[in-house]
C-alpha cells in the first residue's frame, strides 16, 4: 500500500489494520546471483539500485542482528557533501542528490532537514583554511559561502561568539544543503522498496565463511546454511576486516568506536548543524528536540559498541566551550558504532583479491551521508564487475600507489 | 478529588513548612517532601502533558521511573529543563513550571493531537508529509516536539568531579545494600555505598503495610553504624549512572537540589553537584527493582499510579494520592501496598485481580482487613479526563476481546501494578547478560562480566529477609576474594517472611472500541502502536523501539519496556525471551552536562600556554592569539594604529633597524648519544650525521607515508649533541615521534630525547642593525661575520646569563636566536630592549615574521603544504635523490603516485592585475570546455610593504615548470590574475642572511 | 575506563596512556628494496581482529614508555603487559 496522507487517514477508520509488512521475511533460498552481506543503509541501498537500476532482483540481504543495526542506526545522521578533492565532492554531491530526492524514490519520508552545516573557524589559520575549502567546493559545483561571526551569531544565538572564548569563532563555511535525515527511516524505506522488487532480506543470519575455489567465490557459508553464489558484495562497515579475514585477505582498515550522545529533549535551540574542529565537536537538534553531538573516535581500536568517559568528557565540554548554556542540560543516552578507519578518510568501495566479490568499507565516521551513492555505484560494481565511474578513484590500489585522497589532510579538518 | 496532606506520619518534618510555586501559584510544602510529594499533597492533579498527545498527565511514580511530572525549575541562570518531580528535594522558593504545554497544562492546545490520535499513530511521519516536501511541515513539528527550554544565560552553578578507589562499592542502600555493607564493614575493607535519596533505607523506607515494622529502625541503625564505621564512605543523594570497563563506575551527587541558589539548601558546599569517578574491586549492586503498571484502557490518567508509588507518598511522606482508591494488580505485593493505604486512612474500594484465586500472605490480609477482592476480573476502561471519577470492571479472559462491563467503580486513584522489574540497567551496562525469568516475568541477571555480584531485588528477590541474605552473602564473598574473612552478623531485625503466590503473567487488559491504552506514557506508545510494529514486521525488539520511539523518552523505558516487549511477544505468539530487551545505555539517570564537564569549562579548558614573558608583552600592547595552543603576540599596537599598520611598521623595522620578536614557543629537542647523528639521519629527510659541531642546517621531517609533517632548523652543539628546532605547534607531537621510533624501532640506538622546549626563552633579534645590539650585551662570544656565520651556533652570556645563539633567520635579515634558561627570560628581553633603544628596537609579533618568511619563500608546513605534500612537492627532490641512508618515508617518495609530473608543487605567486595581495585560499583554475577545476591553491598572501605588492605561496599543479606563466585565481566568485614565480621575493641571493 | 598497569608505573586509567598501533610489524629493509606491494602493506594493511589484537601503548602521562599489551577488542580485558623488545606472545585464539 502507497504511504500516503489520503491512506494514512483511511486506515485511521479502521485501526490501521491493513498496512502490510514494510518489508517480508522471506525463506533462505539455496542460491542467489547475487549475495550483499551487510543490511545496513549500504547493503540494503546495494540491494535496491541492484533490483531497480541494474534488473537484479535475485539477490539476498544477509543481516546478522537486525536490519539497520550497525553504524546506519548509531550515527549522529549528518548528511553533506562539503568535500575539498573533486573526486570526493562528485562522490558526496552525488549522494546528497540522491538523498534530495530519497523520501519521494523510496515512498518513505526520510525526513530529510536541510538545516545547513556549519564548520567554524576558530583562528585566523582556520579562516584561511576554510576559505580555501569554500571555493574548493564551489569549484567543485557544490554550494558553499563563508559566514561572519555576525552573520553565525544571528542564527544560532546561544553561541558563544565573543573573542573571550576559548576557541573563538572567526567565521564559518556553510553548506545550505548539508542536513540531517531520519537514519532508521533510511534503511527502511530501502528496505521496503527491495523487498517490493524481489530482494530477499534474510535477518539473523550471521555469515561464518566462504567457499572460495581457486581465487573465485563459489559460496556464502551461513549460520543457516550454504548460499551459492557467484557475486557477493560486502558492506558491513566496521566488521569490514571480519569478513575479509573469512575470505582470506586483508583490508587497510582499523575498526574504532565512534561515540555518539543525545540530550534530554529541548524546545527549538538550535537550528542549523555544527561543527568546531579545534573542539572536535559536532551538534544538531533533531526534531524531537534532543541534541544529537559527538566528537572525535576512540583512541584505541574496539569492537565495543559501547561508549566510556574520557571521550563523554571531552565530548561535554567541547560542547560547553561553544554553548556555556547548554551546561544545565542534561544527557540522556550515550553508544557507539564501529567505523572502519583508513589512513586518507576516504572509502574503498569495488573489487578485493577475491573474483566476484567485492567490497564497500572504509566510510570513517560519515557512512551514512554517502548510503545512497554507495549503494548505487557499488551496485554498478557488482552488476558490471567495474566501478562506476563516481567510484572509480576509490579502490584498494590506491594503498599500493599512494594516491590516496586524503580529505583530512587537505581541509585540517577530519571527514 | 484529589491528593491531600496525611494527619500524621512520614519523614517529613512538619515544623520546617516550604514554600515553593509551581505553574505560577504558590504552594506549601515541608522539609523532607519531594516536589512531587509536595504537589500531590497539595491537590494538584495535572503535572505534566505528554509529548505527542499532548494529554492531561499526573503523577505515576515516585522516583527515577516516572515519566509524566516533568518540570523546568529554577530561573535565569539556574533554570533547568526536564527535571523528574520525583526526584527533586523541595526547597524553600523553588520555582517549578511544567513542560510541553501551551498556554498552560490545565489548558493546552497541543491537546489537539489527542483527537486527531488514531490518524497518527506510531510511525505516522514516515507515511506523510512527503508531498510536496518534507521541509515544508517540519517547522511546525519542531515547535510542538521537545519538553523543557534549554537555558539561555550561562550556569552560574559550578561542577566538580572526585574519584575513590575502593575495594567493595555498594550500589544501593536499600536492605540487601545495607545488609551488604553491615557485613563488609566488619572486614576493615575500603567500602563505599552510594544511594539516590537523601538517606540510606531504600524500600524499608516506605514498603511497609502499617507502622509497626521496624524497618525504618533498622535502616537508621545502619545509617549510625555505618557513619560510625571509619572504612566505610556514606554517598547519599548519589546516582550511580555508569557502569563503565574495568570496574570504573560514574555517580552524580546532588549537592544542592537541581534550580536552587548556592545557599539553597544544607550540604551544598561550593558546588551544585559532583561527579564520583569509582574504581571498585568488586561491586554489588543493590538497586532494586522497580514496579510495572498494568496496560489498560486510558491507564494514563491522572490518578492512575504504581500502587507502590502511592505506597511510598503514604508512608515515607504523609501524603494521600486519593481519597478512594481501585487497586488493579496481578500480584502479592501490591496487595501489601493496598493495606498500607488503607491503614493511613484511604478507602480502597476495591482489589481488581485477574487472578483466580489470590491466596497468598498478602492478599488474604487484605480480605481481612474487609478490603474487597474481585478475582478473575480486570479494569476496562477508566473514566475522568483530568481526573480519575470511575473505573469500569469486567471479567478477566484469554482472548482479545474487551470484556463485558459487569461493574462501574467511582474512585479518585487507580493503583496499578504488574510486578516488578530489576533495575539491572547498571548490570547489563558492565557487559552482563540477562536471562528472562518466567517467575518474576521480567528480565534479569544471569552471568556476570565484571567482578560484580546482583543481590537483593535487582536479582529478583522481592522479600526484604531474602535481600538481607543476599545482601550478606555478596558481601562474605566479595569480602573472601579481597582476602579478608567476615560472617554475617546480627542485624536485630527480623522482617516478614510471607508466603506469596507466583504473579499472573498478565500485564494488558483487552481496551474496549476506540480507546487507547497506554505502554510508554512520556512518548504516547500505545498497545495498538506496537500491534502496528508487529505487523508492519518491526518485529525486532530495536525495530520496535525505533518505529514506535517505545522506550525512548526521559525515563528511557523504566516502566514502559517490559510491558511493550510482552505485547510484541504477545502479538507474535512468542515468549518475551525470544523478544529480548533494548540495551541498556548510560547514563541510568540523565546528567548534567556541566557535572560532566566539570571544572573543564572556561579558562580550564584546553588552558592555553603562555610565554616565558607573558607580562612584559601586555605591557607592550600585544594582540594576543591562539597559535597553536599558545597565547602569542600577534602585533603590537601603537596609538591609534589600525592592526595591519602595526604589521607593516613593524615589517619595515625589522628590515631597515632591528626588531625582537619572543620565539620561546619554538620546539626544542635535544638529541644527545653516540648514535645522535645515526638517528637524525633516519628521522630527518636532510642529512644530519655530516653537520660539524657549532653548525646549522635546515631540517625536514616526513611521516612514513613520504608526507612532510614538520620542519625547523637543528644544531650540533658537540659530536654527540643536537638541538632540533620543530615548529611551536609541533614539538610535543615530534618529541613524541622520536621517542617512538627510539624505543619501539631503534632500540640498539645508543641515543636519549629531551623535549626543552619550555626550558629556554628564544628570542630572535633580527634586522641590520641586530649585531649592533647584541655586541651591547653579550659576552664570550665574537658575533662577526666571519667568527659567527650564518648557520652557525655559539654559546656565551647574554646580559649576564648564560645563553646559546644560534645565527639562523625566519626573516632573511642578520638575525640571531638568543636562547636563555626560561626563568631568564625576562631579564633577558628587558636587556636587550634597553640595549636595542638607541637603533629605536622593535617588538615584532607573529604576523609580521610571518609576512617576511613569505617574501623569503619560506615554508610554514601546515598552511604551505597538505595531507599529500611530499618533500619533492616542495623542491626537496634532490636532497632525497643524493641522500646516501634510509630514512622514514623515502620508500613512499618514490610510490607511482609520488612520481606524477602534474603534483601539486610549492611557488610564489605575484599578482599582475594590481598590487593588492591575492585571496589566500583563492584556487587556481584550470578552464577546459567550459568546466572549471581547480589547479592548486593560494596557501600564504601578504601585501608587501617593502616591495609594496602582493605576494603569495600556494601548491600548483606542476607548478615549478610553469615559471612564468599567468593563471586564473578563483575566490567566492570573482577572479584575479597572477605569474607563477619563484617563491623567493626578497633578497633573492640572501645576501643580507650573511651581511 | 580501562585500568592499564604500566611495567614501571603501575596501574593507572587509560587516560594517562596512548595506544601506538598493532605491534611487532616489521619495518621491510631496507625500504627502498621492497615493492609498492610490500610497502603498502606494511604502512596500512593491518589485522584488525575481533578478539585478541596485540598492541604497543605509551604510559604519555607517567613515565613515557613504550610496552606492548594484548588485549581483547571486545570486551577491553587486558590479558598481558609486556617489554616493548620482547618477542609475540602465542595467543589463544579463543
Amino acid at each position: 500500500m502507497q504511504y500516503s496522507t489520503f491512506n494514512l487517514i483511511k486506515e485511521g477508520f479502521v485501526g490501521h489494520k491493513n498496512w502490510p509488512a514494510a518489508w517480508t521475511t522471506p525463506a533462505l533460498k539455496k542460491s542467489y546471483d547475487a549475495v550483499i552481506i551487510g543490511g545496513g543503509g549500504h547493503g540494503l541501498a546495494t540491494a535496491y539500485y541492484l533490483a531497480k537500476n541494474h534488473n537484479l532482483t535475485n539477490v539476498a540481504i544477509l543481516e546478522k542482528g537486525w536490519i539497520g543495526g550497525g553504524n546506519t542506526g548509531r550515527n549522529t545522521t549528518i548528511v553533506r557533501s562539503n568535500y575539498f578533492y573533486p573526486e570526493s565532492a562528485a562522490f558526496y554531491d552525488f549522494s546528497l542528490k540522491l538523498y534530495e530526492g530519497l523520501s519521494n524514490d523510496l515512498n518513505y519520508n526520510i525526513m530529510l532537514s536541510q538545516r545547513g552545516q556549519m564548520t567554524f573557524a576558530h583562528s585566523q589559520h582556520d579562516l584561511e583554511m576554510i576559505r580555501r575549502i569554500c571555493n574548493a567546493m564551489q569549484l567543485n559545483g557544490v554550494d558553499a559561502s563563508v559566514l561572519t561571526p555576525d552573520e553565525i551569531a544571528l542564527r544560532i544565538p546561544n553561541l558563544d561568539v565573543s573573542r573571550k572564548a576559548r576557541h573563538p569563532i572567526w567565521g564559518a563555511v556553510v553548506q545550505e544543503r548539508a542536513g540531517v535525515a531520519r537514519h532508521d527511516a533510511v534503511a527502511w524505506g530501502y528496505a521496503r522498496q527491495a523487498s517490493k522488487l524481489g530482494v530477499d532480506i534474510i535477518q539473523n543470519c550471521a555469515v561464518t565463511g566462504f567457499q572460495i575455489d581457486r581465487g573465485r567465490i563459489k559460496a556464502v557459508e551461513t549460520k543457516r546454511g550454504i548460499i551459492k553464489t557467484d557475486k557477493v558484495g560486502i558492506a558491513v562497515a566496521g566488521h569490514s576486516s571480519v569478513i575479509a579475514e573469512m575470505a582470506g585477505f586483508r583490508l587497510p582498515v582499523q575498526s574504532y568506536a565512534l561515540q555518539a550522545f543525545v540530550s534530554e529533549p529541548l524546545k527549538p535551540a538550535l537550528d542549523t548543524v555544527v561543527v568546531s574542529p579545534a573542539t572536535g565537536v559536532y551538534v544538531s537538534q533533531s526534531d524531537k528536540g534532543e541534541l544529537v553531538f559527538g566528537s572525535a573516535l576512540d583512541l584505541y581500536t574496539s569492537y565495543a559498541q559501547r561508549g566510556n568517559v574520557p571521550v563523554l568528557e571531552d565530548t561535554v565540554a567541547g560542547l560547553l566551550a561553544l554553548f556555556p548554556s547548554f551546561s544545565r542540560v542534561r544527557m540522556l543516552r550515550q553508544w557507539a558504532g564501529i567505523c572502519d578507519i583508513v589512513h586518507d578518510s576516504s572509502p574503498i568501495i569495488g573489487h578485493t583479491p577475491v573474483v566476484g566479490m567485492y567490497i564497500n568499507c572504509g566510510w570513517g565516521t560519515g557512512g551514512f551521508k554517502a548510503i545512497p551513492a554507495g549503494g548505487y555505484t557499488f551496485a554498478h560494481a557488482i552488476a558490471h564487475d567495474t566501478p562506476h565511474p563516481l567510484a572509480k578513484p576509490f579502490t584498494l590500489d590506491r594503498f599500493k600507489s599512494g594516491a590516496l585522497i586524503d580529505e583530512a589532510g587537505a581541509a585540517g579538518i577530519a571527514h | 478529588m484529589s491528593g491531600f496532606r496525611l494527619a500524621k506520619g512520614g519523614a517529613i518534618d512538619r515544623n520546617r513548612p516550604l514554600s515553593f510555586t509551581f505553574n505560577g501559584k504558590f504552594y506549601q510544602g515541608f522539609e523532607g517532601d519531594t516536589l512531587a510529594s509536595a504537589l500531590i499533597a497539595s491537590g494538584v492533579d495535572i503535572v505534566g502533558r505528554s509529548f505527542k498527545y499532548h494529554r492531561p498527565r499526573g503523577f505515576v511514580g515516585a522516583g527515577v521511573e516516572e515519566p509524566n511530572g516533568l518540570v523546568q525549575v529554577g530561573t535565569g541562570a539556574r533554570s533547568t529543563p526536564n527535571i523528574k518531580a520525583t526526584t527533586i528535594a523541595l526547597y524553600e522558593g523553588l520555582t517549578a513550571t511544567s513542560v510541553n504545554a501551551w498556554p498552560s497544562v490545565e489548558f493546552d492546545i497541543g491537546a489537539l493531537n489527542d483527537v486527531m490520535k488514531r490518524f497518527i499513530p506510531a510511525g505516522f511521519y514516515y507515511k506523510t508529509f512527503m508531498w510536496p516536501d518534507w521541509h515544508l511541515f517540519e517547522p511546525l513539528i519542531r515547535r510542538a516536539a521537545g519538553l523543557g527550554q534549554a537555558p539561555i544565560e550561562a550556569d552560574a552553578d559550578r561542577y566538580d568531579h572526585a574519584h575513590i578507589h575502593c575495594d567493595i562499592l555498594i550500589v544501593g542502600g536499600g536492605p540487601a545494600g545495607i545488609a551488604a555493607a553491615l557485613t563488609a564493614a566488619q572486614g576493615g575493607l575500603d567500602v563505599v555505598i552510594a544511594d539516590d535519596g537523601p538517606r540510606l533505607g531504600g524500600s524499608l523506607l516506605w514498603d511497609f503495610a502499617d507502622q509497626t515494622d521496624d524497618g525504618v529502625a533498622f535502616a537508621k541503625m545502619a545509617v549510625t553504624k555505618l557513619g560510625d564505621t571509619d572504612s566505610i564512605t556514606v554517598l547519599t543523594d548519589t546516582s550511580v549512572y555508569g557502569y563503565y570497563d574495568h570496574n570504573f563506575l560514574t555517580a552524580r551527587q546532588y549537592r544542592k537540589p537541581p534550580g536552587a541558589s548556592a545557599n539553597g539548601t544544607a550540604n551544598s558546599g561550593n558546588t551544585a553537584e559532583r561527579i564520583w569517578k569509582i574504581r571498585a574491586e568488586h561491586v554489588i549492586l543493590a538497586t532494586g527493582a522497580i514496579e510495572r503498571p498494568l496496560v489498560f484502557a486510558n491507564n494514563d490518567r491522572p490518578g492512575v499510579m504504581l500502587a507502590a508509588a502511592a505506597q511510598n507518598y503514604a508512608m515515607q511522606y504523609g501524603v494521600a494520592a486519593g481519597r478512594r482508591a481501585v487497586l488493579f494488580a496481578n500480584n502479592d505485593h501490591a496487595y501489601k501496598s493496598a493495606i498500607a493505604l488503607k491503614s493511613v486512612g484511604v478507602d480502597v474500594a476495591l482489589v481488581v485481580d485477574p487472578r483466580q484465586n489470590p491466596d497468598g500472605y498478602w492478599p488474604k490480609r487484605a480480605r481481612e482487613m474487609g478490603i474487597v477482592v474481585e478475582r478473575g476480573a480486570v479494569i476496562c476502561d477508566v473514566h475522568g479526563e483530568k481526573r480519575v471519577r470511575a473505573v469500569t470492571i469486567g471479567k478477566a479472559s484469554d482472548n482479545d476481546e474487551a470484556p463485558e462491563v459487569t461493574q462501574t467503580v467511582t474512585c479518585d486513584l487507580v493503583l496499578s501494578s504488574g510486578g516488578w522489574s530489576p533495575r539491572a540497567h547498571l548490570f547489563a551496562q558492565s557487559g552482563g547478560k540477562l536471562r528472562y525469568d518466567e517467575a518474576i516475568h521480567s528480565f534479569r541477571p544471569d552471568i556476570s562480566v565484571q567482578k560484580e555480584t546482583s543481590v537483593g531485588a535487582c536479582n529478583g528477590a522481592l522479600r526484604v529477609a531474602d535481600c538481607l541474605v543476599e545482601g550478606s552473602a555478596a558481601a562474605i564473598e566479595a569480602c573472601a576474594i579481597l582476602g579478608k574473612s567476615v560472617t554475617a552478623p546480627i542485624f536485630g531485625y527480623s522482617p516478614e517472611t510471607p508466603v506469596t503466590q507466583p504473579q499472573a503473567p498478565y500485564f494488558r487488559a483487552p481496551s474496549p472500541k476506540g480507546r487507547k491504552a497506554w505502554v510508554d506514557f512520556q512518548n504516547d506508545v500505545t498497545a495498538s502502536d506496537i500491534e502496528l510494529a508487529a505487523r508492519e514486521n518491526y518485529v525486532s525488539v530495536e525495530h520496535l523501539k525505533r518505529y514506535t520511539t517505545l522506550g525512548m523518552a526521559s525515563d528511557q523505558g523504566k516502566i514502559s519496556n517490559l510491558n511493550g516487549f510482552s505485547i510484541m511477544a504477545q502479538t507474535r505468539g512468542v515468549s518475551v525471551r525470544d523478544v529480548g530487551t533494548t540495551k541498556f545505555r548510560p547514563p541510568y539517570e540523565p546528567v548534567t552536562f556541566g557535572a560532566i564537564a566539570g571544572r573543564r569549562i572556561g579558562d580550564f579548558y584546553h588552558p592555553i600556554r603562555r610565554l616565558p614573558t607573558d607580562q612584559l608583552q601586555r605591557e607592550l600592547n600585544a594582540q594576543f592569539e591562539d597559535y597553536g595552543g599558545w597565547a602569542r603576540p600577534y602585533c603590537y599596537i601603537r596609538d591609534g594604529e589600525k592592526k595591519e599598520d602595526a604589521v607593516y611598521r613593524e615589517v619595515r623595522a625589522v628590515r631597515s633597524g632591528v626588531g625582537l620578536f619572543e620565539a620561546s614557543p619554538l620546539g626544542k629537542i635535544e638529541v644527545t648519544g653516540a648514535d645522535a647523528g645515526v638517528f637524525l639521519d633516519r628521522i630527518f629527510v636532510n642529512t644530519a650525521s655530516t653537520l660539524k659541531p657549532g653548525k646549522a642546517r635546515y631540517g625536514l621531517m616526513a611521516d612514513e607515508n613520504g608526507v612532510v609533517f614538520d620542519d625547523g632548523v637543528f644544531v650540533r652543539l658537540s659530536d654527540d649533541l643536537f638541538l632540533c628546532s620543530t615548529t611551536s605547534a609541533g614539538a610535543d607531537h615530534m618529541f613524541l615521534w622520536m621517542e617512538e621510533w627510539l624505543q619501539c624501532e631503534w632500540t640498539d640506538l645508543d641515543v636519549y630525547i629531551a623535549n626543552v622546549t619550555t626550558s629556554w626563552a628564544t628570542f630572535a633579534v633580527a634586522g641590520p642593525y641586530a649585531r649592533d645590539v647584541l655586541l651591547k650585551v653579550t659576552e664570550g662570544v665574537e658575533l662577526g661575520n666571519d667568527a659567527f656565520p650564518h648557520m652557525a651556533c655559539r654559546a656565551g652570556t647574554v646580559a649576564g646569563v648564560r645563553t646559546r645563539i644560534n645565527r639562523i633567520s625566519f626573516s632573511g635579515e642578520l638575525a640571531y636566536e638568543v636562547n636563555v634558561p626560561a626563568g631568564y627570560g625576562e631579564h633577558v628581553w628587558r636587556a636587550i630592549m634597553e640595549a636595542g633603544a638607541e637603533f629605536d628596537i622593535t617588538p615584532y609579533g607573529l604576523e609580521a615574521t610571518m609576512l617576511m618568511r613569505a617574501e623569503k619563500g619560506y615554508l610554514h608546513v601546515g598552511a604551505d603544504t597538505d595531507g599529500q605534500t611530499l618533500p619533492q612537492d616542495i623542491g626537496y627532490g634532490g636532497p632525497v635523490k643524493k641522500k646516501k641512508s634510509d630514512f622514514i618515508g623515502r620508500r613512499s617518495m618514490v610510490r607511482p603516485d609520488a612520481k606524477r609530473s602534474d603534483r601539486l608543487q610549492f611557488v610564489g605567486l605575484k599578482p599582475i592585475d594590481g598590487t593588492q595581495a591575492l585571496p589566500i585560499g583563492g584556487h587556481i583554475v584550470e578552464e577546459t570546455q567550459g568546466t572549471r577545476k581547480s589547479a592548486g591553491y593560494i596557501t600564504s598572501s601578504y601585501w608587501s610593504p617593502v616591495l609594496q605588492h602582493g605576494i603569495a605561496l600556494g601548491l600548483v599543479k606542476s607548478g615549478r615548470d610553469r615559471m612564468g606563466e599567468h593563471v586564473r585565481i578563483y575566490d567566492d566568485g570573482s577572479f584575479r590574475s597572477a605569474e607563477i614565480v619563484s617563491p623567493v621575493f626578497y633578497d633573492q641571493n640572501g645576501d643580507r642572511l650573511a651581511s | 575506563m580501562m585500568k592499564i598497569t604500566c611495567p614501571f608505573c603501575g596501574a593507572r586509567n587509560e587516560n594517562e596512556f596512548h595506544r601506538g598501533g598493532e605491534a611487532h610489524i616489521a619495518r621491510p629493509q631496507p625500504s627502498m628494496d621492497t615493492s609498492d606491494d610490500v610497502w603498502g602493506e606494511y604502512l596500512f594493511f593491518r589485522d584488525n581482529p575481533k578478539g585478541i589484537i596485540v598492541e604497543r601503548w605509551r604510559h604519555t602521562y607517567g613515565c613515557g614508555q613504550w610496552f606492548n599489551v594484548t588485549r581483547d577488542t571486545v570486551t577491553h580485558e587486558i590479558k598481558a603487559v609486556y617489554d616493548i623488545e620482547a618477542p609475540k606472545p602465542a595467543i589463544d585464539a579463543q
